[in-house]
Order: C-alpha cells, then sequence, then structure tokens
C-alpha cells in the first residue's frame, strides 16, 4: 500500500521535474537554435556567433562591468544588511517593521521613477567623485534590497539568534566574533540566497543603466542586438546559463553538512 | 581530569532593574560564598532571571554592584567576565559537533590546541558523553544538548557558573537525572553558582541555599530544609510546597483554627481574624465512622498515592483540606469515607487578607 503510494509520488515528482524543465528549456533551446544558425535555408549548425562574442569590445567591457557591479552589490548589500539585522533583532525588535518597510520600498516605486530620482545624485558622483559604471552599485543595492532582506530574514528567522549570540558572548566572543563564527555560519544558506538574487537581478538589470548611461550587459546586448543579433542572443543565452550554473552551484554549496541521522 | 579553579565569593548589591517603569529588581541583595550553589526560586516574572542576566552582563543594572572574587565587574562587558552560562533554550551552535562547541570558549581564551583537546574530552567525559564528541546538536537528545552546555560552560573554568532554568525543557525524568548530574559536577568542580528556577522540587533538591523571590527582591534566604519548614512569610509559606489556608483568630499569640489552638510562628501578631497556613503533613486523618458533626469531620473527596506518602482531600463542607500521610496508613480510607482531622500543633505562620500578600 505504502510502496504503491510512493510510487505514485515518485511518478508525480519526475512528471512535474519534465514539465517545468521543459517551461524554462523550451526558450532557451530556442535562443540556442537561433544563435547558432548558419547563413541560408540549409545552412549547417555554426558555432560562429558565440565566437564571435570575444570580437565586440563593448559587449566584452558590459560583461565585465555586470559581473563586477554583481559582485560588489552582493558584497556591499550582505555587509549592510546582516549586521543591521542582526542588530536589530537582538537590540532593536521595535524598529524589525521599520527596517522591513524600509527594505521592501524599493518593490514598490517602479525602477523608471527610481531613475528620476537617482539621476541629480549621478549627476553629482560623476561630477564630483567618479563616473565609473561601477558606482552603479549604489543604486542596485537599493534594487536589491527586497530580495536580499527576504532572503535575510528567513535565514535569521530559522535560528535562536538571542541565545546564540549570548552563549557566545558568556564564552568570551567578542561582537565579531559572534558574527564571524556563530551567527554567519548558521545563515550561510540564506546568505547564498541573498548572493545569488543579488546577482541574477544586477546581471538582468537593463532600465537603471540605460537610462544613467551605463552601459552594463543588458545595454550592450541591446545595442549590439540591433546590428548583430545572433551574437546578441548567444551572450544572452550565456549569461542565462551562467545565471543556472550559479544557482546549481549554490544550491550544493548551501546544502547542509549533515542530516538528522540519530536522535538518543 | 582537570578542574575549574577553586570557588569564588559573589556579591550582588543592592541592585535593580525596571522595564518600561515595571520595576523587574528592587535592591535585591545576595552574598554567595565560595562554591556555593544558591538557587533563586520564584514565580514568573519575580526578578530571578533578571538577576542572572545582571550578573552575566547581558543586561545593565540601573542600580546597585556586581562583584565577583572582589572585583567591581558591573560595567564590565559579558564577554570579559568570565562567568559560564547554561541557558533555558538549547545554546549549542547548531554548525558545530560537541567537541567543537567545548572546545569554542577556550578558544577564544587562547588555551593551546593539545590543552583544550584534552580538558574538552575530560569535561564531556565529566558529563557523560564520551560517546558523543561528534555529534551534532540535532543528533542529540534535549538532555545531551544541555550536558554539552554545562560541559561547555565549564570548560572554560569559569569564576561563576550560572544555570538558567536549564532543565524547565526537558521531560520529568530526564529532569531529575540531569538535575542530580548538575549538583555532583558542581560538587566535583566546586565552582560558585547561581541556579535559577520556578520549580521549588528542583530548587530544594540541588541547592545549598535557596532563595525565594517576589516583587524583584528575596523574601527568604535559607537551607533548603529552612525554607520548606520554617518560612519566613506566607508568601514563601504559599509557593514552596503545598498550604492549607483555615480561617482563624489570632488571641494572645496563638491562632484559634476550627476549635484547636495553634501557636504562631511570630506570637507578637496583633489580635483578629486572620488565614492561618497550615502544611498538609501538618494535618493527620483518623477514619471515625461515628463521626457527629465537628469543625474538623468531613468525608473523604480524592487520596492521591505520590509513592511514599499519599494526599488525602477532605470535604470539611465549608473547605477543603489537604493531609499529606505515609501511604501504609492511608488503609481504608477512600473516597466518600467519613474522618476527622488532628491539626499538629506546630507554629504556623498567619495571612491577614485573602490572596496572602502580607505578612502577620
Amino acid at each position: 500500500m505504502i510502496k504503491g503510494r510512493r510510487a505514485k509520488l515518485q511518478v508525480f515528482r519526475v512528471a512535474a521535474f519534465l514539465l517545468f524543465g521543459a517551461f524554462f528549456i523550451a526558450p532557451i533551446y530556442g535562443m540556442f537554435e537561433f544563435s547558432t544558425r548558419g547563413n541560408g535555408v540549409n545552412a549547417a549548425r555554426t558555432l560562429d556567433n558565440w565566437k564571435a562574442i570575444g570580437t565586440y569590445p563593448d559587449m566584452v567591457a558590459g560583461i565585465v562591468a555586470s559581473l563586477q557591479l554583481a559582485a560588489i552589490t552582493s558584497i556591499a548589500v550582505l555587509v549592510v544588511l546582516v549586521p543591521t539585522m542582526v542588530w536589530v533583532r537582538l537590540r532593536l525588535p521595535r524598529l524589525r517593521r521599520v527596517i522591513e518597510l524600509i527594505s521592501l520600498l524599493p518593490l514598490t516605486i517602479p525602477a523608471i521613477v527610481l531613475v528620476v530620482g537617482f539621476w541629480p545624485m549621478y549627476q553629482w558622483l560623476g561630477n564630483n567623485v567618479s563616473d565609473s559604471i561601477l558606482t552603479l552599485s549604489f543604486a542596485y543595492a537599493i534594487l536589491v534590497l527586497p530580495y536580499a532582506y527576504r532572503a535575510l530574514d528567513a535565514g535569521l528567522g530559522a535560528i535562536d539568534i538571542k541565545t546564540l549570540s549570548e552563549a557566545a558572548r558568556s564564552l568570551g566572543a567578542g561582537w565579531p566574533t559572534v558574527m564571524w563564527r556563530v551567527i554567519v555560519p548558521n545563515i550561510s544558506s540564506a546568505l547564498l540566497n541573498a548572493a545569488l538574487l543579488s546577482v541574477a537581478l544586477v546581471l538582468g538589470e537593463y532600465t537603471i543603466a540605460n537610462n544613467l548611461l551605463y552601459p552594463n550587459l543588458q545595454v550592450s546586448l541591446v545595442s549590439l542586438g540591433r546590428t548583430n543579433a545572433g551574437v546578441s542572443i548567444a551572450v544572452a543565452v550565456a549569461s542565462l546559463l551562467f545565471a543556472f550554473a550559479l544557482l546549481i552551484a549554490i544550491s550544493f554549496v548551501g546544502r547542509p553538512r549533515r542530516m538528522r541521522s540519530e536522535v538518543a | 581530569m582537570s578542574t575549574t579553579r577553586p570557588g569564588i565569593e559573589v556579591r550582588l548589591e543592592n541592585l535593580s532593574r525596571r522595564y518600561a517603569g515595571v520595576t523587574a529588581l528592587d535592591g535585591l541583595n545576595l552574598t554567595m560564598a565560595p562554591g556555593e550553589l544558591v538557587a533563586l526560586l520564584g514565580p514568573s516574572g519575580c526578578g530571578k532571571t533578571t538577576a542572572l542576566r545582571l550578573v552575566a552582563g547581558l543586561e545593565d543594572a540601573d542600580g546597585g554592584r556586581v562583584v565577583i572574587g572582589g572585583q567591581d565587574v558591573t560595567n564590565v562587558p559579558a564577554n570579559k567576565r568570565e562567568i559560564g552560562m547554561v541557558f533555558q533554550a538549547y545554546s549549542l551552535f547548531p554548525h558545530m559537533t560537541a567537541m567543537q562547541n567545548v572546545e569554542f570558549g577556550m578558544q577564544l581564551h587562547e588555551v593551546g590546541v593539545a590543552e583544550r583537546r584534552k580538558r574538552a574530552v575530560d569535561m564531556l567525559e565529566l558529563v557523560g558523553l564520551s560517546a558523543h564528541v561528534n555529534k551534532y546538536a540535532n543528533q542529540m537528545s534535549g538532555g545531551q544538548q544541555q550536558r554539552v552546555a554545562l560541559a561547555r560552560a565549564l570548560a572554560i573554568e569559569p569564576k561563576v557558573l550560572l544555570l538558567d532554568e536549564p532543565l524547565s525543557a526537558l521531560d520529568a525524568r530526564v529532569r531529575a537525572r540531569l538535575r542530580d548530574e548538575i549538583r555532583r559536577v558542581q560538587l566535583e568542580v566546586g565552582t560558585t553558582t547561581l541556579f535559577v528556577t520556578h520549580d521549588q522540587e528542583e530548587a530544594l533538591a540541588i541547592a545549598d541555599r535557596v532563595g525565594v523571590m517576589n516583587a524583584g527582591h528575596i523574601e527568604q534566604l535559607g537551607p533548603p530544609t529552612t525554607i520548606y519548614s520554617r518560612p519566613a512569610t506566607p508568601f514563601v509559606a504559599e509557593f514552596v510546597g503545598l498550604t492549607n489556608r483555615l480561617a482563624g483568630v489570632v488571641k494572645g499569640g496563638e491562632v484559634e483554627v476550627r476549635g484547636k489552638r495553634l501557636p504562631l510562628v511570630k506570637p507578637d501578631s496583633t489580635d483578629g481574624p486572620a488565614i492561618a497556613l497550615v502544611r498538609p503533613e501538618a494535618v493527620s486523618v483518623a477514619v471515625d465512622a461515628d463521626v457527629s458533626a465537628g469543625p474538623l469531620t468531613g468525608s473523604v473527596i480524592s487520596t492521591v498515592f505520590l509513592g511514599a506518602t499519599s494526599r488525602v482531600t477532605v470535604d470539611l463542607g465549608d473547605i477543603t483540606v489537604l493531609a499529606q500521610m505515609p501511604t501504609s496508613d492511608v488503609g481504608a480510607i477512600t473516597t466518600g469515607t467519613k474522618v476527622r482531622l488532628s491539626l499538629r500543633t506546630d507554629p504556623v505562620l498567619i495571612a491577614r487578607d485573602e490572596k496572602a500578600a502580607t505578612e502577620a
């Protein structure tokens, strides 16, 4: 009886996996197919578009800039958000709702409206500090705030942060040690999730970069798409596959090292 | 086996703490002798956990001092106080094994690797967990986790050991066993220990002295036997152990209860109506089929078997009275049996109001 139910469940799982897999794979396959078409009706498959990616310096610069932005934004958001959220939970629990509201606010504001607000700030930044594309990380840090907050909040909610930090303090740990050796290892999955969401969001961001006139990956893709659609699509597929690879890697890294095997 | 440093005197001097207008601690004074285990016992909200957290440095006092080994540590941060603490909630670091948990504090105190390993093994052996050194918290039972927490707290050779209701999350059988184990370990290492609990049985069983707390201060501090048999206030009498509340009249240093005159703990109490607080074991029960109406006669409502003793509840018409007696004496006493009660002439405490809030 139980065996039969298990088999049915297994069939359902496989079917659901295939269905959702097809949903994601089909468009990517379509893009891949397009990017590998040769010239002419019956032309053979070719990787010319993929090989040509490196010959477009603007494209390469866009890819490098977006990867740098993704890294800077993820690190910056985690460095600011984790200690703040921990401190609020431990010392200022009444402010938790306020912090949550502030963190979720960017979700409610359309990107184009954010650009209007960012424009004078970036004008000043460009004239007085730097006009590097990496300054976009300020804007991106705000953009990813709601997603990173949600991921971290779930992670912090899963552990008894107050007791663990007090136990560490009573054993002689200062606050940096509490953070680094007790809290961070216990929310590693949440940190990775927050980082992944930040990376995915930054790699796919177009509106703000385009309107603030910074050529990131997506802006370069659109620009290239106007002259060479094949290469543009190849880059888009590559960036999607990169995001998937990252997701899979993180899901393995974030897997708990131990499983509940025995309770004495 | 490595042992902790010799016991150190701990003094809490006039400690006070308020939370948003509510007084949690109201000038608490307590001196713990080196190596002593003092239990703070009291109902929820009486300030016992606050007192412990002030000693640990996890909260700041509004007034007063915490003196450990002659040194005023009131303004010393928690991580510099050299205090070991076991919490009510399970507090093992989930990403570390039992061994790593015990080593954690020693690492922070820069104990060498070899010494650290040896001491961690010793401590885990002391709490009977030698076979579980490589287990993570989620692979251990609640009792095992608390024992590792105890080993972890003792491994840093703390000046004081603080136990914040460490047994309250455990089931009754494990709780009793671990309680005895904590006492054994504490006696073995000789660390001055402050134990906070709301469980009177736990406090009376484990402590050298028990401090019964009420409304932010200690009502009575003394050995468990004194606390139980000679309660200083009605609150202590009612909080520690079961108590019958019998209406009576104070006159000439005695209280007359249902026709029986009982001496008072405080014979200088003023005359007038009062409630006498009588322990169930001071009430004896005799079967009397020919019970005529009298102030101490009635019928049994229930008998509860407690092992060596049994508790008998008797309905006197206007009030029910509890009597505790050896099970061997219960004999034919069952529900409905007509009985006659007698009160032992031990000195009793009296309360003046219905809630026993005031002392005679």
